[in-house]
């Protein structure tokens, strides 16, 4: 059962299957259609929608003007009723994408498909590409065409190709020319306009003319976008925009800025002063620009946000309420610390012992504000095993080292030798009993890690020789002659990218390059299932802190939630830009966050299936996701090197980690909280002091709201240690229940 | 705005003649320029779209290295054919080819017996993927094991030494001490820095050297005791065990001072008091610290030169100078001096200039007795042809004549007797191969008397022996013309000049003891034939100091009426350790 993810499509009467999504911060499937100047947005688009009748009127009138090209009236009639752009783009958008007979359009379910049911009921059958990327549909063929001609019909208005270098420059003079603190802010627009501009001079056959732009301006550009540059600069011609990517990313969503009113004012006087149409227009079509109030944003505040391939999140994408807190934990009956009684009452008598202490201890006993309803998602049952589990596990935590900037961790290193390159992702389990290792060459490979050796079960022929009965049923079921270190998974197709353990360690997931997440059984060392769904690489896959459901994120730009049970995915996750490359599950188990090539992380809501937050800041493909064990923080790490740490209920960047001069692809945060580990390609191991990062925050209502935050310079005062490895890249990092810092990678001779 | 500009962008594209010769290649003959020129626009844009996929199969794999199989998978992603047949690791052997004015670089496919296939053995089964485990670091240090990378690399022992001063910003732990792996220290510190205010500056920088830890760990104090303690001790194969350490630890670091300290004052005490073995052990000492490579020495040479350079030219390095074998030690510490000059020597420092310059003053001096005489020509000898001819060449004819005044006149006392014949001997070994490869033929003695006086003949013999063996090493084939002309006469020279010398063959090799005995019979004779004789014929065991050596030794033990010359003299060699195994070398 597919659930199309949108939960605010309510408001869109139509949808439209085969036009690009737009996705913005709330991850709102948007039509888009050919008339120039009425691309949809989904932005702004709560406001007005509850306003009914009285809209629909002025959608009327609007539309009535446009067609008759009375384009000025429209906008005066737009501002006058306050109605946001894309308010009554859409509809306008929809009705001239079926006028004009252009674009197939799905309506059936008019303005009343409110449930998500009858939305997934009437989706599910017609609509997969509907929820698939762009790519998906860019790729599958003939059919595209028509699809990229609308995406691109946008930039067909003409201006005179000699005439852009001039107005940027004019701008550039002018930007150059304003206060101080106006020009950081109003710099930001420099990026969106030389993009658009460029595309515009190349969708309409000034190749010249938009090569000599290019080498002109792009210098200009922050070098964090250097990344985009260059592929925009190996497009020079129409016919590579078709299926372009980058490009229709560009197109496709609304590059988000953030400016103050101010500052929004100053450059919109200089733009109607100048009578400058051509960027005027393209700040209207391209850019959407979120005006707050206040302070104009100093340039570093800028720098720490931007990055991502669409500008900012927005500041309402990041509103809804996160319910960050853990879930309570189940009490479980602990038995006495005597090894008999341990091991004669497994279900039996005695005693109700709370969970000890620490953090657990305080949270079970009352409901953390901050968490969601205990039933919020259902979750598997905890079965006896489990139980056993939970009851080690709180054994073991006694026995956990607090750490602190003077008390670092111990850090056991497992490296991978003879891997000739070829070791892709590594998991360990929780209990660290087991190490599972993808490599290039398809398989999975599991080693115990423990004098326990792998076992398979018997087979079920010699199975049906055993006495059921006896107590060592558990033991005799085991074949003892299969016994060994470790076992190899054969399977996959393709390199395993992604690799992630159940929590009870009955089974593994894989993910590959063959578009393929496998479920493979640690008892019988078989493949249970093979998820199909997404049909190209599968980045990364991890399984929910409780189990049974996983998520899984690839090539295709969609995250797809899944239950082990279902051989369809239960959520669609859409809005990234590009590649999902890491994916992990809120401890909670409420939510879902997925880092993304295009520079952002966002946080999905398992129930609902919407884009709760959208955090950029991020210079390069993000690698690595970790969740503080409060569920409060997040840490990410990206190939530029930088860890980034994120307050997940206000949706802000709190603090950022230089010290890493290459990708960081593994983060994990101590048992604690109190110190976050990080792996690199640069063959080290930092700890970092993440009390104190956390401490140093202040946060006053004002960058509470606005997500303005200043950043303390502090990395170094931060940086607990740095651990070097002789030539081994660090691609996974684990803390055992006692806090003992486990690291892996492949060594690289 | 950045203003900063960053390298092109890579706006290039593929050669039109590229388009020509591919199109020829599947036979289209006649491209016009035109279609060429768009094809390779074409091609070069999709090139770079699935050279930018593949990079993402890079990333994900984990890997630096873009390789053929990402670009197979890019190739998949879009729906393309992958390329088979590029299955190699690490490179795609291209060959260049050019003719006709065209240049090409095309996949070479060989064509393969399968029957070669079959036929050869099996290659070794790769070694399947394993696990290891190791300590990288325990509570916030990293221990100093193989599988750990050595606590301070070369560069930064380096950029410790030679950039002393650098920035630290107030409150900012220097990275050192955290690569160090010592995070409980370095939090100290951090506090210490964080209160102190800087001093000054305002732009909040201090100027300020960094901080290096003199302490050593119970670990490394105890390593250290064990360490120095061997390398002086009397057991001969603990001593091996921990040169070998000290060659090759990388965690020394920390250490090296204490090291240099111990070598520059074991060497100052035992000049005086003249034990020559303890010196000996302290030069290996020396050399295995040159020999490792993580060692960044260059801030501890103000203790190691003089060190070695004291056993270069002391006057007396042992209890018993005419005995003992404290020549090989000046040849050994020679060879170190040379080798460190050649390591270090930079011209800010001008080592290899300075140590020169000591030597040649030293031996001008009249004064100067035999043992520091020969030191000072095997240090410069040591320091290569060069200085040998510019050097030592042209003193040739004042030191023989110094040399003959004590062989030929009165007997003043036998140590210098012994001096001038190892520095004789010394200079016929180091200049005989530098004559041979800077004088031009023929070897005539005469000239050669002429030119360097009394060393004249007996040079020339080394000349044409040394022109011999070049010869004989250069080709086997053109051997007979140059060898058997060439060597005759001088042999006869030889033989005539100075007796004695006339079986210098191969066979002479077990004639040595009995000669040896002879000689020790009348001391005092003016030729020393056999020293410079058995340089080459006694080629394994001995070089021609040693050999005088040997020489003396066995006199006197068969004076004393000892057995088997031999015995005493291999014990002696391998209790230094020298001889042996650094004539092997050598030769």
């Amino acid at each position: 059962m597919a659930a199309v993810q949108d939960g605010q499509l309510n408001m869109e009467v139509e949808k439209d299957i085969k036009t690009e999504i737009t996705n913005d911060g709330s991850g709102n499937i948007n039509a888009n259609s050919s008339s120039p100047g009425s691309t949809s947005s989904g932005g702004k688009s709560k406001s007005p929608a509850g306003s009914g009748e009285d809209q629909q009127t002025l959608l009327a009138v609007l539309q009535f003007l446009k067609r008759n090209k009375l384009t000025e009236s429209v906008d005066i009639l737009r501002r006058e009723a306050g109605l946001s752009a894309d308010a009554d783009d859409s509809p306008v958008s929809d009705s001239a994408g079926a006028g004009s007979g252009g674009v197939p359009n799905v309506s059936a379910d008019g303005g009343d498909a409110n449930s998500l049911l009858s939305r997934v009921s009437i989706a599910t059958p017609v609509a997969p590409p509907a929820t698939a990327p762009p790519k998906v549909v860019a790729a599958s063929g003939g059919e595209d065409q028509p699809d990229v001609n609308v995406v691109l019909s946008a930039y067909s208005q003409q201006g005179d190709p000699v005439l852009y270098p001039l107005y940027y420059n004019g701008l550039k003079k002018f930007i150059e020319s304003v206060l101080d603190c106006h020009r950081a802010e109003l710099s930001q627009v420099f990026y969106p306009l030389f993009v658009h501009m460029y595309l515009e001079l190349v969708y309409n056959n000034h190749e010249n003319e938009a090569k000599q732009f290019f080498e002109k301006f792009s210098g200009d550009q922050e070098c964090y976008y250097e990344e985009d540059l260059r592929i925009l600069s190996s497009m020079s011609k129409k016919e590579h925009m078709k299926g372009n990517e980058t490009m229709l990313d560009f197109r496709t969503s609304k590059f988000v800025l953030r400016i103050s009113r101010d500052s929004y004012q100053l450059l919109k006087r200089h733009l109607q002063e100048r009578q400058n149409n051509q960027i005027w227009n393209i700040i209207q079509e391209h850019l959407y620009i979120d005006i707050f109030d206040g302070m104009p944003r100093s340039k570093s505040q800028i720098d720490a946000m931007s990055g991502s391939l669409a500008g900012e999140g927005k500041r309402d994408a990041n509103k809804a309420k996160v319910f960050y807190g853990l879930l309570k934990e189940p009490e479980i009956e602990v038995p006495l610390d005597d090894e008999d009684e341990e091991a004669e009452n497994e279900e039996g008598k005695p005693k109700k012992k709370k969970p000890k202490k620490d953090s657990m201890g305080s949270k079970s006993k009352k409901q953390d504000p901050n968490a969601p309803q205990q039933t919020r998602i259902p979750l598997p049952e905890l079965k006896d095993s489990d139980k056993l589990d939970k009851i080690m596990n709180m054994k073991e935590a006694t026995k956990k080292i607090r750490l602190g900037p003077d008390n670092l961790p111990s850090i056991c290193f497992y490296s991978f030798l003879n891997a000739y390159q070829g070791l892709t992702a590594v998991d360990f389990t929780d209990d660290s009993s087991l190490i599972a290792g993808g490599f290039a060459d398809s398989t999975v490979r599991v080693w115990s890690v423990t004098p326990k050796k792998l076992r398979r079960v018997k087979s079920a022929a010699d199975l049906s020789n055993i006495d059921k009965e006896s107590d060592d049923v558990l033991e005799r079921i085991m074949d003892e002659k299969t016994a060994s270190e470790s076992k190899i998974l054969y399977g996959h197709s393709g390199p395993v990218y992604g690799i992630s353990f159940s929590p009870d360690r009955n089974y593994l997931l894989s993910s590959s390059e063959d578009g393929t997440v496998r479920l493979w059984s640690l008892q019988t060392f078989t493949c249970l299932v093979g998820y199909k769904g997404h049909n190209y690489p599968v980045w990364d896959t991890q399984f929910s802190p409780y189990g049974y459901y996983f998520i899984s994120g690839g090539h295709d730009r969609v995250a797809r939630l899944w239950a082990t049970d279902h051989y369809q995915p239960l959520r669609m996750f859409a809005g990234h830009l590009a590649d999902i490359t890491c994916t992990l599950f809120h401890p909670n188990s409420n939510y879902v966050a997925t880092g993304s090539a295009d520079r952002t992380i966002r946080l999905w809501d398992v129930l609902t299936g919407n884009c709760v937050r959208i955090l950029t800041g991020h210079k390069g493909p993000i690698h690595s996701l970790a969740f503080s064990p409060n569920g409060k923080f997040m840490a990410s790490g990206a190939t530029d090197g930088r860890v980034l740490l994120w307050d997940v209920g206000h949706g802000l960047m709190v603090g950022e980690l230089k010290g890493h001069t290459d990708t960081i692809y593994a983060l994990k945060f101590s048992r604690d909280g109190e110190i976050l580990a990080s792996g690199s390609m640069d063959n080290t191991v930092k700890l970092w002091d993440t009390l104190k990062a956390f401490d140093d925050v202040e946060l006053d209502d004002f960058t509470a709201a606005t997500g303005h935050i200043h950043l303390p310079e502090n990395s170094q005062e931060l940086l607990l240690g740095t651990y070097m490895t002789k030539s081994t890249p660090v691609i996974h990092l684990h803390f055992t229940r006692r806090n003992l810092l486990l690291a892996a990678g492949a060594y690289n001779p | 705005m950045a203003e900063e500009r960053r390298p092109k962008q890579c706006t290039v594209v593929l050669p039109t003649e590229s388009m020509k010769a591919m199109a020829e290649s599947i036979g289209v003959g006649q491209l016009q320029e035109e279609s060429c020129a768009a094809l390779s626009e074409e091609v070069s844009y999709r090139i770079k779209d699935i050279a930018q996929d593949a990079l993402k199969f890079m990333h994900h794999g984990k890997r630096c290295k873009l390789t053929t199989s990402d670009i197979d998978h890019a190739l998949k992603l879009k729906n393309v054919e992958p390329l088979y047949g590029f299955q190699s690791q690490e490179f795609i052997p291209f060959r260049f080819a050019s003719g006709g004015g065209r240049e090409l670089h095309f996949y070479e496919e060989k064509e393969v017996d399968l029957s070669d296939i079959i036929n050869t053995p099996l290659p070794r089964v790769p070694l399947d993927v394993s696990l290891k485990a190791h300590w990288f670091s325990i509570e916030g240090v990293q221990p100093a094991i193989p599988e750990n990378p050595p606590p301070a690399p070369k560069e930064q022992q380096k950029t410790e030494s030679t950039e002393p001063l650098k920035a630290v910003k107030p409150g900012q732990e220097e990275e050192g001490a955290i690569q160090k792996g010592q995070g409980a220290t370095s939090a100290e510190a951090k506090g210490q820095f964080g209160l102190k205010p800087p001093l000054g500056k305002k732009d909040g920088l201090m100027r300020m050297k960094p901080r290096s830890t003199h302490e050593l760990s119970v670990e490394q104090q105890l390593y250290y005791k064990e360490i120095t303690e061997a390398c002086v001790g009397s057991c001969e194969a603990k001593r091996a065990e921990a040169l070998q350490s000290i060659a090759t630890d990388p965690g020394l670091y920390q250490m090296l001072p204490r090291f240099s300290t111990f070598i520059s004052e074991g060497v100052r005490v035992n000049v005086v008091q003249n034990n020559l073995a303890l010196l000996i052990y302290l030069m290996r000492m020396v050399k295995a610290l040159m020999d490792n490579p993580t060692l960044y020495l260059e801030k501890y040479l103000h203790e190691l030169i003089p060190a070695v350079v004291t056993c270069i030219v002391s006057k007396q390095l042992c209890l018993r100078p005419d005995v003992d074998n404290h020549w090989a030690l000046r040849d050994f510490a020679a060879r170190l001096m040379a080798q460190s000059c050649k390591t270090f020597s930079t011209t800010t420092n001008n080592i290899q200039s300075r140590i020169t310059k000591t030597f040649t003053k030293s031996w001008l001096d009249d004064k100067t007795q035999w043992t520091t005489r020969y030191g000072c020509i095997a240090g410069l000898s040591e320091l290569g042809p060069d200085v040998i001819k510019t050097l030592i060449l042209p003193r040739l004819t004042v030191e023989g004549a110094r040399i003959k005044a004590v062989s030929d006149g009165p007997v003043v006392s036998n140590i210098d007797k012994i001096g001038a014949d190892h520095v004789q001997s010394l200079l016929l070994k180091h200049c005989a191969s530098v004559i041979a490869k800077a004088r031009p033929l023929p070897d005539n003695v005469e000239q050669y008397r002429a030119d360097y006086g009394y060393l004249g003949p007996m040079l020339c013999s080394h000349v044409v022996k040394a022109r011999a063996q070049a010869a004989l090493q250069a080709q086997q084939v053109n051997r007979t013309t140059l060898t058997i002309t060439q060597p005759r006469p001088t042999l006869t020279v030889s033989q005539s000049g100075i007796g004695g010398s006339g079986g210098s063959r191969t066979p002479s090799i077990i004639k040595v003891p009995s000669s040896l005995t002879l000689m020790s019979t009348r001391p005092g004779t003016p030729t020393q034939p056999s020293p410079p004789a058995t340089k080459y014929i006694v080629m394994a065991t001995s070089s021609g100091s040693s050999s005088t050596q040997q020489v003396l030794w066995t006199a006197v033990l068969t004076a004393t009426g000892k057995g088997d010359p031999e015995l005493p003299l291999l014990q002696r060699i391998s209790s230094l350790e020298l001889p042996a195994s650094e004539i092997a070398r050598r030769l």
